[in-house]
């Protein structure tokens, strides 16, 4: 049973000038990484409202990160801010001088969240480390990664801690009244009903920068989570890399190419490129750019059709346009029958995948 | 990463000198162009204290020197350098000028460069990289340009020195341009260059394409182009196809294949070799860009080269006719560089230097 369109609320939070609105525009307005120099910084809360595929809404509460704006979501707006969000996505800038000040702000945000949305997810992109030396990165991320856990619990621990104590006080509340009422309400010793354990936090940390396809891995991950009938897709993709012999096959959305899903031969799994996903969401961005200046077609347009690569006797590769809200990149063994087939083939389960296009309607009566 | 400077085997082989102020980018601008360093990352990169000796072997073979700024060597207290072994062979000095810097200094020791070199190498062609342009409005550029030209040739003249052979570039490592410019500067040392471009024009001509392009694939840059005019947007299309060939070969083309799926692929209901099975031993490639109209194609030539060409709209439904064109140009070439490559030296890079062609070797 396909799932309807579902609307998902995307808080970005962060201190102000840590990157924020230079990563929406990149994964979400096909902007160039230079380009983002000209943003200003977001005044209040800029939302916008990103169609992903035919069913998914993604709000995106880009929140201006000024200590004026954060003091205000975290007070007055606290409700309007936090109730009903499914991702927090909170971005440290990795040159930031004052870290605790910038875990202090974090942990507020976090108690909010826990406080209105219990169940939302939170990743964490520890943002612009191409600024590091590239041998300290994984040090410099590594620390900075085990703070925040640490950070996040603490806030978890205080805040489940203070939801536990008011649910306490209500129960003696109860209890006192009920005790009024009926002089014995239990039977001597029997065990009050301890409250359950709350789940700990969802919680993905990433390191991130706008310069290299690190930005496309991390929402990748954001993404992935939120896309509705996701098992459908992935079952249906197995059975067309089954179908046609490939070796891999990438199913991207159609303006930011983050990956939606993707499958993998055994022989594919070989691949010692494990970081190849967002990597090729990175090349096909740019090449939609280089085409986008040589054709003089706005960026966000479409860019390309049909792309066609036979390296000898080691691989064959075709990406083409494939839904209207997606494009598919299959790699596979050499070989022009087999290659040829497998075009034949992919454009033949195109109507497989029609329900990536647009809201499902209801179920028809069979 | 120092080669071995006794390791170098210099005879016969061009050389492209690196010279400049401290900070100027010539460090920069031989890890970009020949070691794939990311531009963003040359910000980590150390000041250079000793001369940096790459030999590069790619379609031809040639070295490039990086020349720490420091160093003045026709003026130093400490050592005394053999001129012949450093300006003996054929090539190129290319003096790099940091454009967002005061440039004067580096303007006048170009200036004296010059003057010393010209009585004894005056073979050696000079090519100013007016450097780090990215950052400077199209006028202040220009503007520049003109100031470094006008006082080189002034100095010059005064001097006595005339036609010296001086040319001047606007580069950044944040673009295309950096690659431009060597393109520019390489074709200059490629022997009988002017009958690749011929092969290329009558390609064009006999494939309707609009522009053909002779890429060595390492460096992205251009050995040959065909005679219509130069055209910089054409260029950046069609280096960036490079680039994502590059890329897609390298993920999914530089790892060893198991032994069960070459048997299984190999099998029923196949039987054949998997080199039976394909058209073409080397890379193909062509894009559809989605307006339909002049799609991209590139053939590989040999290990180092590839063809890349624009075509005219609507050639896409003509490509097995363009195949077999492309098919005579690309045994013309290779021909070519079997006639022109010396058979004697033995292919050695310094360490981290070449990076596979298209190929794995
Ligand atoms: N070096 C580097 N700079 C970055 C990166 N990401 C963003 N920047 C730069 O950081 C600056 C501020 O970015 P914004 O996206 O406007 O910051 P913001 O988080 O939206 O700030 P507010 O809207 O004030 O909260 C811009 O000049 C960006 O170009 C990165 O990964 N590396
Ligand atoms: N903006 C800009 N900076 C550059 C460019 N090329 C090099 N740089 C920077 O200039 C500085 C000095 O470069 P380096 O290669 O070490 O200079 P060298 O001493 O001449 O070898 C580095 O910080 C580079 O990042 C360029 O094209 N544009
Ligand atoms: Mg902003």
């Amino acid at each position: 049973q396909l799932k309807k369109v579902k609307k998902q609320k995307v808080l970005l939070m962060g201190k102000s000038g840590s990157g924020k609105s230079s990563m929406r525009s990149i994964i979400f307005s096909n902007y160039l990484a230079r380009d983002t120099r000209r943003l200003g910084a977001t005044i209040d809360i800029d939302l916008s409202h990103v169609k992903f595929l035919g069913n998914l809404t993604l709000n995106l509460w880009d929140c201006g990160g000024q200590e004026a704006f954060m003091e205000n979501y975290l007070s007055q707006q606290r409700a309007h801010v936090f109730s009903n969000v499914g991702v927090l996505i909170y971005v440290f800038d990795i040159e930031s001088r004052d870290v605790d000040r910038d875990l202090a702000t974090y942990v507020n945000v976090v108690s909010a969240l826990v406080q209105y949305s219990r169940d939302a997810r939170v990743f964490v992109l520890i943002h612009k480390m191409d600024l590091i030396q590239p041998s300290l990165r994984e040090d410099v991320f590594d620390q900075r990664a085990a703070l925040v856990r640490r950070k996040t619990a603490e806030a978890e621990a205080v805040m489940r801690k203070h939801q536990q104590q008011q649910l306490l006080l209500q129960q003696q509340q109860q209890q006192q009244q009920q005790q009024q009422q009926h002089q014995h309400p239990h039977p001597a010793g029997r065990p009050s009903p301890s409250p359950t354990p709350e789940p700990s936090i969802h919680l993905q940390l990433f390191a991130t920068s706008i310069w290299d396809q690190s930005l496309y891995k991390a929402w990748a991950s954001i993404i992935h989570d939120l896309v509705p009938n996701l098992s459908v897709i992935e079952t249906q993709l197995a059975s067309l890399g089954v179908a046609i012999d490939a070796d891999e096959i990438l199913l991207f959305e159609r303006t930011s190419f983050l990956v939606v899903s993707r499958w993998t031969s055994r022989e594919g799994d070989r691949n010692p490129y494990g970081d190849r996903f967002e990597r090729m969401s990175n090349i096909l961005k740019s090449w939609k750019h280089t085409c986008s200046k040589y054709t003089g077609t706005p960026r966000n347009a479409e860019q390309f059709s049909d792309f066609e690569y036979k390296m000898g006797a080691i691989f064959s590769m075709f990406a083409t346009k494939f839904t209207t809200n997606t494009y598919i990149l299959v790699c596979m063994p050499p070989g022009e029958a087999r290659f040829n087939s497998a075009k034949l083939n992919v454009a033949a389960a195109r109507s497989w995948f029609k329900f990536l296009d647009g809201p499902v309607v209801q179920a028809q009566p069979s | 990463r120092v080669p071995d400077p006794t390791a170098v085997q210099t005879k016969g082989k061009p050389r492209l000198l690196l010279m400049g102020q401290r900070r100027s980018g010539k460090s920069s601008i031989s890890s970009v162009v020949f070691h794939k360093l990311p531009p963003s990352e040359s910000l980590f990169l150390e000041s250079t204290a000793r001369i940096q000796k790459d030999s590069l072997s790619s379609f031809m073979e040639f070295d490039v020197w990086d020349f720490p700024g420091q160093i003045d060597i026709f003026d130093n207290p400490n050592v005394t350098f053999d001129m012949d072994a450093i300006f003996g062979e054929i090539g190129a000095l290319i003096w790099v000028i940091d454009a967002q810097d005061d440039y004067l200094e580096s303007v006048a020791r170009l200036n004296s460069t010059i003057f010393h070199l010209h009585r004894s190498y005056p073979h050696i062609n000079i090519e100013v990289f007016i450097h780090k342009v990215d950052g400077l409005s199209d006028d202040y550029r220009l503007d520049i340009q003109r100031d470094i030209t006008i006082g080189i040739q002034d100095e010059l003249s005064d001097q006595g020195v005339e036609n010296a052979p001086v040319n001047f570039h606007l580069t950044s490592i944040y673009n295309h341009s950096i690659f431009e410019a060597f393109s520019k500067v390489i074709q200059k040392l490629i022997p009988r260059l002017g009958q690749l471009e011929a092969m290329l024009t009558n390609l064009c001509r006999t494939c309707r394409f609009e522009k053909a392009y002779l890429f060595d694939v390492n460096t992205k840059i251009y050995i040959a182009t065909d005679s219509t005019p130069e055209d910089m947007a054409s260029y950046e299309i069609c280096s960036d196809f490079v680039d994502v060939i590059i890329d897609f070969t390298e993920v999914y083309g530089s790892w060893p294949r198991s032994g069960q799926w070459r048997e299984r692929l190999e099998g029923e209901p196949w039987c054949q070799p998997l080199e039976d099975q394909v058209a073409c031993e080397w890379a193909e490639s062509g894009m559809v860009l989605a307006d339909a109209q002049r799609p991209i194609m590139l053939r590989q030539v040999d290990g180092f080269l590839a063809l890349v060409a624009i075509m005219k709209e609507g050639s896409y439904d003509k490509i097995p006719q363009i195949n077999m064109n492309v098919d005579v140009v690309v045994k013309g070439l290779t021909e070519f560089f079997e006639i022109t490559k010396p058979k004697e030296t033995v292919v050695t890079a310094a360490p981290g230097m070449v990076s596979p062609g298209l190929v794995q070797g």
